[in-house]
């Protein structure tokens, strides 16, 4: 008896659909072992994470503005994604993109409420942009990998802001916390039904949607889609490769950095230390997950939002130690990655194959 | 005579293709036995079922009479098959003598360098070969390094020698040599199997053919039984081949002008050196030369993946070298690229999709800044139905279609435009008869539209058969024209190792 792997050579449109799935249903049950070991029963735990993030009108505004910035972070990564293009930075995107909307918002002395919102998005739209453009151009013009470049740019991104905080942005009448003042109400998104949920999560769709129509129905999507597909056919058919690696990741970036903005305009309404909790490396997750649509984008993060805010309610019923829901998503993760090996090889048993 | 090798009723499927059949065939010792068939008929499967890579799904091979189940290519290699591919396994930074070593089994940790190099010596003596065991494998020209390899598998003592098409980096002459080889081989009682497509070498070499078509043994013949259209017409069978008739039409105009062009590479050496090229208007214009020799480089120059450190390029007296007018006159050229998979398509896109990647931003296929799916949908079909390209389901990705559909697309979508010039780096290399002289169509075709070819392609029987000039390229420098109705083989062939001739067409 020997095991032989083989290539497929048309991996089922069913298995690629399943298989996302299937992981997260093997994540859950691995996982449930990690809940046993601090016994609790995982049956309860996830019938828990349930209830509290979708039960009620309050648990269902968290998951949304959980899934807000998800969704930014995430449409930022799958874009890049699309053209084989790996943006690990969106984690520092974020606090850049949150950085230029805090200086508009604080500085520019803009008193009408749309034009101050409108501003700033741009901010932290070509902030961030130009942020995630650095690695871009470096990859165009040097061929840096672009894996190293944005993921190193999260430090430098994180400590800046903190910089800013302790510095010279913190507020004068905040008992010296490393806070910026208050958002006036000029720079504040409106909230509805009385919960925190704000207008950043229609924003987020109408991004989503965006995005959308660019990759799949314009010809800069297709171009886009031609490099991701195959570079050289994409360079020997006249585009310039450089540029579109350069102008992606810097949409990439803003687009995470939307993220930034979305949150220090509809929940934090100022600029503090972590403002982020590693929304932007959940972002690769979700852009993996989704593969390569726009719109499974957002179903995927409104269900890892259903996650975080269910997590929560582990810490405070159980104590469990927020590492549990990080550690969860590693798992849908890794099991993920391990199901793509499945979809492109089968694994056959042959029998009888003797030795010369 | 007994049989060295023997298999019988082959069968070796993949995933939604049986790429053998039924194979059968045997070798005797002392043989030289010529596997023919067109591409994609199993030859490169059956060779690896031969060295141990694949596991055959049904059948039985024999070595010497004992039936044998490789699982490996060490078992193989054990029983005495060797094989010297396409692309020769060599460390190009090593030396001859190491590069040897490093193929041999059982080499003491404390060796004798001397005993090891007297051995080698000895081989190379005994087949004359031009070789110094000191130099390291760069400097060597591929024959050289092609009979590394073969004194590789001779010092492991192999009894039966698989050579997968070892003539197509050769000059003429330098085949000559290696057949002269093997002929001596043969005498000293090894077996060798000879993988080839050209006719002129299996009728010279051959003591027996057999014949592979989709994947199953036709027929085996002997010397004496088979002549050049015997095997020809067994081999194609019932194919098609499309009929073209070129006309010859020379004008004087000069499309292309090439002068003095130099192109470094990556390493920093020349791959074309002070090279010079005219094109003429409505001209198929045959580039022979050993694969190497800056072909790829050129090509790649007139396509714009490259640029020139020297020299100028005029397109029709204009200056167009280092202009941003370059690069949209190379956008009006067409292309037919070496490797289709790696530089002609996007392989998981599909056919309607691929067929545009040329013309994608042209208005026809756009609306303002969304694409017009309707046109294009419209567009592949037309060109589905001109070219008679087999596709899949509508948006099957293209790298599911066969190569000689695959070069369809690309040539399809290449001259949609009606370009004034196509540069066609080896067109038909892979493709089966049918599609090969489909392509060759499509190109005598253009030529009477008034449409300039440059032909880069290693079998001179099809430069021969097509140009109207043909331009010989030695180490990145013209060495000369000839016309191929003048010309003879040996001359081409002295060209393609340097000399110069004494007169030009």
């Amino acid at each position: 008896m020997k095991l032989v792997i083989e290539r497929r050579e048309i991996s089922s449109p069913l298995l690629r659909f399943s298989a996302p799935i299937a992981s997260i249903g093997v994540a859950l049950f691995v996982a449930g072992f990690l809940l046993l070991a601090s016994g609790v029963s995982p049956l309860v735990a996830y019938k828990e994470i349930i209830i509290e993030a979708l039960g009620s009108l309050y648990g269902l505004s968290e998951t949304l503005v959980k899934t807000t910035p998800l969704i930014f972070a995430g449409l930022g990564v799958s874009l890049a994604f699309r053209m084989q293009i790996w943006n690990i930075g969106a984690e520092g995107q974020i606090y850049v993109g949150a950085m230029g909307a805090t200086w508009v918002a604080l500085f520019s002395g803009l008193q009408n409420h749309w034009v101050m919102l409108v501003a700033m998005f741009f901010a932290a739209f070509f902030c961030a942009g130009l942020w995630a453009g650095v690695a871009g151009f470096l990859r165009a013009r040097w061929q840096v990998n672009e894996v190293i470049v944005t993921l190193l740019m999260n430090y430098i991104a994180i400590l800046w802001v903190d910089y800013l905080i302790y510095g010279p942005w913190k507020d004068p009448k905040g008992f010296n916390f490393p806070l910026t003042a208050q958002f006036s109400d000029t720079a504040r998104f409106a909230e509805y039904f009385n919960t925190r949920m704000h207008s950043g999560f229609f924003l987020a769709l109408f991004c989503a949607l965006v995005l959308y129509l660019f990759i799949e129905r314009t010809v800069w999507g297709y171009e886009i889609k031609v490099i991701g597909s195959n570079q050289k056919a994409a360079q020997y058919a006249g585009m310039n490769t450089g540029m579109a690696i350069f102008f992606v990741l810097f949409l990439s970036g803003a687009i995470a950095g939307i993220a930034g903005f979305s949150e220090v305009a509809g929940l934090q309404h100022r600029l503090q230390h972590g403002i982020s909790p590693g929304y932007g490396y959940t972002a690769i997750i979700i852009a993996w997950l989704a593969k390569r649509s726009a719109i499974g984008v957002v179903i995927v993060s409104f269900l890892l939002g259903v996650l975080l805010v269910g997590g929560d309610s582990l810490q405070l019923l159980w104590q469990l130690p927020v590492a549990f829901v990080y550690a969860f998503q590693g798992l849908i993760l890794f099991f993920l990655l391990a199901s793509d090996f499945f979809i492109i090889y089968r694994v056959k048993l042959v029998k009888g194959v003797a030795h010369a | 005579m007994s049989d060295i090798l023997h298999i019988e009723n082959i069968r070796k499927t993949f995933p939604g293709v049986i790429a053998l059949d039924d194979v059968s065939f045997s070798v005797a010792r002392g043989e030289i036995h010529t596997l023919l068939g067109e591409n994609g008929a199993g030859k490169s499967t059956l060779m690896n079922v031969l060295t141990g890579l694949y596991h055959p799904d049904r059948g039985q091979i024999r070595i010497a009479g004992e039936k044998i189940h490789f699982t490996s290519p060490r078992d193989s290699l054990a029983c005495g098959i060797g094989m010297v591919h396409q692309h020769f396994m060599l460390v190009p930074a090593h030396s001859v003598f190491e590069n040897i070593l490093l193929a041999l089994d059982n080499v003491p940790n404390f060796y004798s360098r001397k005993t090891y190099k007297e051995k080698i010596q000895q081989l190379i003596d005994e087949f004359d070969l031009d070789l110094d065991l000191s130099t390291p494998v760069w400097k060597l020209s591929i024959g050289a390094q092609q009979w590394i390899e073969l004194i590789k598998l001779l010092m492991r003592d192999c009894q039966l020698l698989i050579l997968d098409e070892p003539t197509a980096v050769l000059t003429p002459q330098e085949a000559d040599r290696l057949f002269d080889v093997l002929r001596r081989l043969k005498k000293q009682g090894k077996s060798i199997i000879f993988i080839s497509h050209k006719m002129r070498e299996v009728m010279e070499i051959s003591d027996r053919v057999t014949i592979l078509k989709k994947g199953c043994s036709l027929d085996t013949l002997a010397r004496g039984d088979f002549d050049e259209s015997k095997l020809a017409s067994l081999m194609i069978g019932k194919d098609k081949i499309p009929q073209w008739q070129k006309t010859l039409q020379m004008s004087d105009e000069i499309v292309l002008d090439i002068q003095g062009l130099s192109v470094r590479n990556d390493r920093g050496l020349s791959d074309l050196d002070k090279f010079n090229l005219q094109l003429k208007k409505g001209e198929i214009l045959g580039v022979a030369g050993v694969a190497g020799n800056g072909q790829k480089a050129l090509a790649e120059v007139l396509t714009g993946l490259k640029n020139t450190s020297h020299g100028r390029i005029l397109a029709r007296e204009k200056d167009i070298t280092n202009s941003n007018a370059r690069y949209s006159y190379i956008a009006g050229i067409a292309h037919i690229p070496e490797d289709r998979k790696t530089i002609g398509i996007a392989p998981d896109m599909s056919v309607d999709e691929n067929l545009i990647m040329k013309s994608f931003k042209s208005g026809s296929f756009r609306n303002w800044i969304f694409q017009n799916k309707k046109a294009i949908r419209r567009n592949a079909e037309e060109k589905i139905e001109q070219f008679a390209i087999k596709t899949g389901p509508d948006g099957t990705p293209v790298r599911y279609l066969s190569g000689g559909n695959i070069q369809k697309v690309i040539i399809a979508r290449e001259l949609s435009e009606h370009p004034a010039v196509l540069v066609a780096l080896y067109p038909t290399r892979g493709l089966d008869i049918g599609s090969a002289g489909y392509v060759h169509k499509v190109i005598a075709d253009g030529a009477d539209r008034g449409m300039s070819t440059i032909l880069i392609a290693e079998d001179l029987d099809e430069l021969l058969k097509l140009s109207d000039r043909i331009a010989v390229m030695f180490r990145g420098k013209l060495i000369g024209y000839v016309n191929p109705r003048k010309t003879t083989r040996e001359e081409i062939g002295l060209m393609m190792s340097g000399e110069t001739p004494g007169d030009t067409a």
